[in-house]
């Protein structure tokens, strides 16, 4: 469940119990990725279609984020 | 093993204890409660051992929910050991609301709740402004329904500590107070029963129309409090947030984003009931 409310945005997690509270670009990131399992880049050009910057330059900082959310449990890795 | 039984909000209390002279005291002043049937939380008052039921006696503080490493208290501050007690049978197993570690009045329908460090005067405040035209909801627990995000009262006791006792001695003048507690480990504590409509409407929920973080000791001032402050300030608040798992975010989530929130700093009484009635006539 995820509920935005100022600057910052709750995200609780169902099957942890956990209440995350992230600020952007987070939640962002989850609603460009939906249910969908993407890499940094591919997140990038979603993003860059709804935002104005350029996809090639944001991948890292993406990358970084992502990082981020799999620690929280937000996100799952993928290995191919 | 004396026995004592008594109804706060939805809340049904048996409280136990080896000596009758707390339950006296106890009976005293919840004497105008409802007597539950079957209650909720079981709550002994035990001598620490045998010989101390007897010499110095010490109270211990057990019930179904228990602190391993509370301190025991003398016999003479036994009336707290229950209040204290009861407090931490809420804190530690309610489950049917969410429990707020704050204080609440009701005016109109619409409830201001209160809630703070200790200290900050949230107590004293809701003492204050249910002598003073209000309806006293509680001094220590809100429950917010999980279903309508209604404020539930829970109107114990009336706890005051140090300087708030003499406060309220001149404000509430035919009010019942209790035995007054010296240098307890909370301070100087004596207790206050609610005002008659406190008691008699202790059923009758309220809707939550603003919430304060008051801040005793300052110059005033009102500051605005975002949604997501005030979300954080509230889990810290609560002691069942977690517990309550989807259906205490999904309450939460409603009431900051439905209920204005101020922080108000205040130097006196007299000043915090100026800043509320400005903030209400605003607000809610």
């Amino acid at each position: 469940m995820v509920t935005p409310l100022d600057s910052l945005t709750l995200v609780y997690q169902r099957r942890s119990g956990i209440t995350h509270i992230v600020a952007e670009p987070a939640p962002e990131i989850l609603a460009a990725m939906g249910a969908d399992a993407l890499t940094a880049d591919e997140v990038a050009q979603r993003l860059a279609a709804q935002f104005d910057f350029d996809s090639a330059q944001a991948a890292d900082i993406i990358a970084a984020r992502l990082n981020e959310l799999a620690d929280l449990g937000l996100v799952e890795r993928c290995y191919a | 093993m004396h026995e004592f039984r008594v109804q706060v909000g939805p809340a049904a209390f048996r409280i136990g204890s080896q000596w009758k002279r707390p339950l006296d005291q106890l009976a005293e002043l919840y004497r105008d409660y409802p007597v539950p049937q079957i209650p909720d939380y079981s709550v002994r008052l035990e001598s620490v051992s045998l010989l101390r039921r007897f010499i110095r006696p010490s109270v211990a503080i057990n019930g179904d929910y228990m602190l391993p490493d509370a301190a025991p208290l003398p016999l003479e501050q036994g009336l707290l050991a229950a209040e204290m007690a009861m407090n931490l049978q809420m804190a530690l197993g309610w489950r049917r609301h969410v429990l707020l570690h704050a204080s609440a009045v009701e005016k109109d329908g619409k409830a201001l709740i209160m809630t703070g460090q200790s200290g900050s005067g949230k107590s004293t405040l809701a003492a204050l402004l249910g002598h003073r035209g209000w309806r006293f909801m509680g001094d220590e627990f809100v429950l917010v329904d999980l279903e309508s995000g209604d404020a539930v009262p829970f109107p114990r006791l009336i706890s005051l500590k140090n300087e708030a006792i003499g406060a309220m001695l001149a404000t509430a003048l035919d009010g019942r107070f209790g035995p007054l507690m010296p240098s307890t480990p909370k301070g100087d504590i004596r207790h206050l029963v609610p005002p008659s409509d406190a008691i008699a409407h202790m059923a009758r929920p309220a809707r939550p129309a603003l919430l304060l973080f008051p801040s005793f000791g300052f110059d005033a001032a009102v500051r605005e409090v975002g949604p997501s402050e005030v979300f954080m300030r509230l889990t810290q608040a609560s002691t069942n947030y977690v517990a309550l798992g989807e259906k205490g975010f999904s309450t939460l989530t409603r009431f900051v984003q439905t209920v204005p929130a101020r922080a108000i700093d205040y130097r006196d009484g007299i000043e915090a009931e100026a800043l509320v009635n400005q903030l209400w006539a605003e607000c809610a």
